[in-house]
């Protein structure tokens, strides 16, 4: 029998950006809160000295404890899905307090309107027909103007350090910092970009250009280019990440409990009602029931998807028929292509850098693209990221060095510092047949079933992949490498295992019809009026940029929905279409 | 490792390479506590400082005598036939040449031999529950874990070298060995339950983190691997250098310098 603890006001699943900034709305407001992470307990001073590669970027230090938990993945529905062992196969969940938001990059980007009205405007722009067959374009019920507030909401929280984008859609104010400098690479990244007529910018990044103090009166340090950035924790409190931004404001108003080892199984519920949620001390084994007004999952795309289909709320998505909701519209980055570049006279400072210190630029995304005479829908986006290179992880050679041995010790010698990427990031758009549901033959520790993934590639993401690897090599060419090599996209490139990323989403899609979407604008079930999903599992479609500004936004929309559920009584929020 | 004859080296030739570059070490701490000053408070600036300066600071007595290791002893292999396969073929992979030391100088044997006498060689972070189906699984999806398929691996290397070339592995040419490891690393030998190209990848990767990774581990040897690559280590801001357009090549720090000064 578990143990009932106290009713409090909200209970959340998850400490992450998106449980963070729930929590500190909530208790500011002065509700009673408590945050339930599976992960340890960790802060500020376990980062300090955490510049270790072989720990934290080989050994994947921060990752989920695959021991307790994972995700299997297949192909297609007539597969068996196998699970990911190791973090080394693909690291993908962040666990500890902070989530992933901790050993992130920062890149914070906002989405484009197009994103939002994704259906919409692809058949206002060419008609019905040219969504391909199979791929489930929805619109997210809210427009990119409605989310624009709270998008300055969270980069101002966050004090993102970003110059503007000369293509992108107004902004209702500037960035709050100024962009980082640059370097040798984003500088000559700018010039090749210039002289082809694009129009380069800064990356916004959550790495402070300068010391910062937020709305919230929590300082964020400047960033000093340490390199141990994405994978570690920023040893001086100067990447903006929950525990020194919103999960410290949350402490201070004395409202919110975080309990570490805690893993969530499910949220309990009567007919209509969330009552609370149900969980394990991971330390002792011992179950607990901890009853709450309101219930919000924000344990990330997959927790969030499975703990749904656990606790049997909301109509679990068929592929076959299409009925259903939750796991549907599973999209993400799968997979980063990219182009090399070997430079046989220019030396650079690779190893210095930072998470999101680069330059990129937008000429080739959705809204500027024309595709009238294209073979697919969306954009990419094509940039240089000065993250600062480790040894182990920089062994890059030219195609045709061998991997091992003589040759590869002295060219991997040699180009260490001559030679680096641009990547590019392609959002993959939702298809009928790429899900999230149970899998039937794996379990947790404690044996309930683990989350299955069901996806596989589609012309329109090897089309897109090709045209956008194409581009990228006429960018390095400008930029004058000796050796440029590309991704190579065959019609064999498959997804799998190793393909899915930390940037995935879907399976408790936000819109603004029950039949179709899980949540409605505010994040709030449909199907349970006190039960909030918050993070990326709401996003209808999948963008170019990354995701973590758009969570942030989603986040603070969810959290003032919550607010005026709790002050007025519950009810839904949103009419439904 | 404690080397202070070492560290003392390091550290003066990093004095040099700072002054070449116009950032002297006064300049360097003021910079850095204008960074971080005042914001988290005495004990973040004041461990930072401490942590990072120490070593130029104090003066570190100098030993006469080398001081020994006492750390390169197996931890994990029990048969000496296993690790001398280990050290050559990690050599064969990562060789010495004009630009440095190989593996076995790094110390790479020992690190992979510490590696997968801990956590890492007993897959302690990894989902093992079943099934385990699959012909010819990878090293993450076998049933073994990664010190069985190491053991296997290379006793299976030693029967191949028998097998061809008529002595053990550590008896044969050079050219002998990187024939039996391209057999390995282009699946033309049956190892049981695991790919041979998959085994290979494995000894190929940790190779490298022993050439690599932090001395702390046991490989890398007085940061010989990080001259090699022009890595500086763990140094905490490059805030003076991120703009420039010239390549500047510093000493490396390592975490023992990083942490304890
Ligand atoms: C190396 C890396 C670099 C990245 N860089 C960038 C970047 O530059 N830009 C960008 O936009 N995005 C980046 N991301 C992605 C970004 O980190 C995520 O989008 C973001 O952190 C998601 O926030 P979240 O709160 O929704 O989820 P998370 O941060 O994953 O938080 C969810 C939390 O819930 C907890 N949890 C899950 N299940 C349970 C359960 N059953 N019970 C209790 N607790 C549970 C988890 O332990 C976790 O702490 C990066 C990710 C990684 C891994
Ligand atoms: S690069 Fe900057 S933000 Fe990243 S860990 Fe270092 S100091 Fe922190």
């Amino acid at each position: 029998m578990a143990t009932e603890m106290d009713k409090v006001d909200v209970v959340i699943v998850g400490s992450g950006w998106a449980g963070g900034i729930v929590a500190a709305e909530l208790s500011k407001e002065g509700y009673r809160v408590v945050g339930l992470e599976r992960g340890k307990d960790q802060k500020m001073e376990d980062f300090i000295g955490a510049k270790d590669e072989l720990r934290y970027s080989s050994r994947h230090g921060m990752f989920q404890d695959l021991t307790k938990e994972t995700i299997t993945t297949r192909n297609t529905e007539n597969e068996d899905a196998l699970p990911i062992r190791s973090n080394s196969t693909n690291s993908i969940n962040g666990t500890d307090t902070g989530g992933s938001g901790v050993h992130w990059d920062g890149a914070t980007y906002r989405w484009w309107p197009y994103d939002f009205e994704a259906y919409s405007k692809t058949v206002e722009q060419y008609g019905e027909d040219k969504i391909p067959e199979g791929m489930t374009l929805q619109d997210w019920g809210i427009t990119y103007n409605e989310l624009e507030p709270y998008y300055d909401k969270f980069e101002k929280t966050a004090g993102v350090s970003g110059e503007e984008d000369p293509l992108r859609p107004g902004r209702s104010d500037e960035y709050p910092n100024p962009p980082m400098r640059g370097s040798q690479v984003t500088s000559l990244f700018k010039q090749a970009a210039n002289e082809l007529n694009y129009h380069p910018y800064h990356m916004p990044s959550a790495n402070m250009s300068q010391q910062y103090e937020n709305p919230d009166g929590e300082t964020i340090n400047a960033c000093v280019y340490c390199s141990f950035c994405g994978m570690y924790g920023c040893d001086f409190g100067a990447k903006a990440d929950p525990i020194v931004t919103v999960l410290s404001t949350a402490q201070k108003t004395g409202n919110y409990e975080l309990r570490n080892n805690a893993y969530v199984t499910r949220v309990l519920h009567n007919e209509d009602k969330a009552t609370g949620v149900l969980y394990v001390d991971t330390q002792t084994g011992e179950e607990y029931e901890q009853p709450a007004d309101l219930v919000v999952l924000a344990g990330f795309t997959f927790a969030n998807t499975r703990l749904l289909l656990l606790s049997e709320i909301g109509e679990p998505y068929n592929p076959d028929t299409g009925d259903g909701v939750i796991g549907k519209n599973l999209t993400g980055h799968f997979g980063f292509y990219g182009v090399s570049g070997f430079f046989n006279d220019k030396k650079f400072n690779l190893y210095a850098g930072a998470g999101a210190l680069g330059a990129t630029l937008s000429d080739f995304t959705v809204e500027q693209l024309d595709h009238n005479e294209l073979d697919f829908l969306h954009g990419f986006e094509p940039r240089v990221v000065q993250s600062g290179s480790t040894p182990i992880g920089s062994n890059g050679v030219p195609g045709d060095t061998p991997t091992w041995g003589e040759e590869f010790k002295e060219k991997s010698l040699y180009y260490t510092n001559r030679n680096f990427g641009i990547n590019i990031q392609v959002g993959n758009l939702p298809w009928a047949h790429n899900y999230m549901d149970l899998d039937p033959n794996y379990t947790d520790f404690i044996g309930d079933p683990l989350l299955r993934i069901t996806c596989s590639f589609s012309d329109q993401d090897r089309n897109i992949a090709r045209y956008s690897v194409e581009k990228s090599k006429e960018i390095m060419e400008q930029m004058g490498a000796d050796i440029i090599e590309g991704s190579e996209i065959t019609d064999e490139t498959e997804f799998n295992e190793t393909t899915l990323t930390s940037h995935t989403a879907g399976g408790a899609i936000m819109g603004d019809d029950p039949q179709t979407s899980a949540v409605n604008n505010y994040s709030q079930m449909w199907d349970m009026e006190n039960l909030f999903v918050v993070g990326a599992s709401s996003f209808s479609t999948f963008s170019s940029s990354n995701p973590t500004g758009t969570v942030g936004a989603v986040a603070y929309r969810a959290a003032e929905g919550m607010i005026k559920f709790l002050k007025e009584d519950g009810g839904i929020l949103v009419e439904k279409n | 490792m404690s080397n202070n004859k070492d560290s003392q080296k390091d550290n003066t030739t990093s004095n040099e390479i700072g002054k070449e570059h116009g950032i002297t070490r006064r300049k360097f701490i003021k910079n850095t506590g204008m960074i971080v000053g005042g914001v988290a408070g005495g004990s973040l600036l004041g461990g930072m400082l401490t942590n990072n300066f120490q070593a130029e600071t104090t003066n570190s007595p100098v030993y006469e005598e080398e001081t020994s290791t006492f750390t390169e002893a197996r931890m994990f292999f029990t048969r000496y036939e296993d690790f001398v396969v280990l050290m050559q073929a990690t050599e064969r992979i990562f060789p010495e040449d004009d630009n440095g030391p190989g593996a076995i100088d790094l110390g790479v044997p020992y690190f992979i031999d510490k590696q997968l006498a801990g956590s890492w060689g007993i897959n302690g972070s990894d989902y093992r529950k079943g099934p385990f189906p699959g012909s010819e699984p990878s090293v993450d999806t076998s049933t073994q874990t990664r010190g069985e398929i190491f053991i296997n691996g290379l006793r299976k290397m030693n029967q191949l070298s028998h097998k061809q070339f008529g002595a053990s592995f550590d008896d044969v040419e050079k050219n002998q060995q990187i024939d039996i490891l391209m057999h390995f690393e282009n699946d033309e030998v049956d190892m049981k339950g695991v790919a041979a190209s998959d085994f290979f990848s494995l000894l190929r990767q940790m190779t490298l983190e022993g050439a690599y990774a932090d001395p702390l581990y046991g490989g890398n040897k007085n940061m010989e691997g990080w001259k090699m690559k022009e890595f500086p280590g763990a140094v905490h801001s490059y805030e003076d250098i991120i703009e420039n357009d010239e390549f500047i090549k510093m000493d490396p720090i390592s975490l023992e310098d990083y942490q304890q000064g």
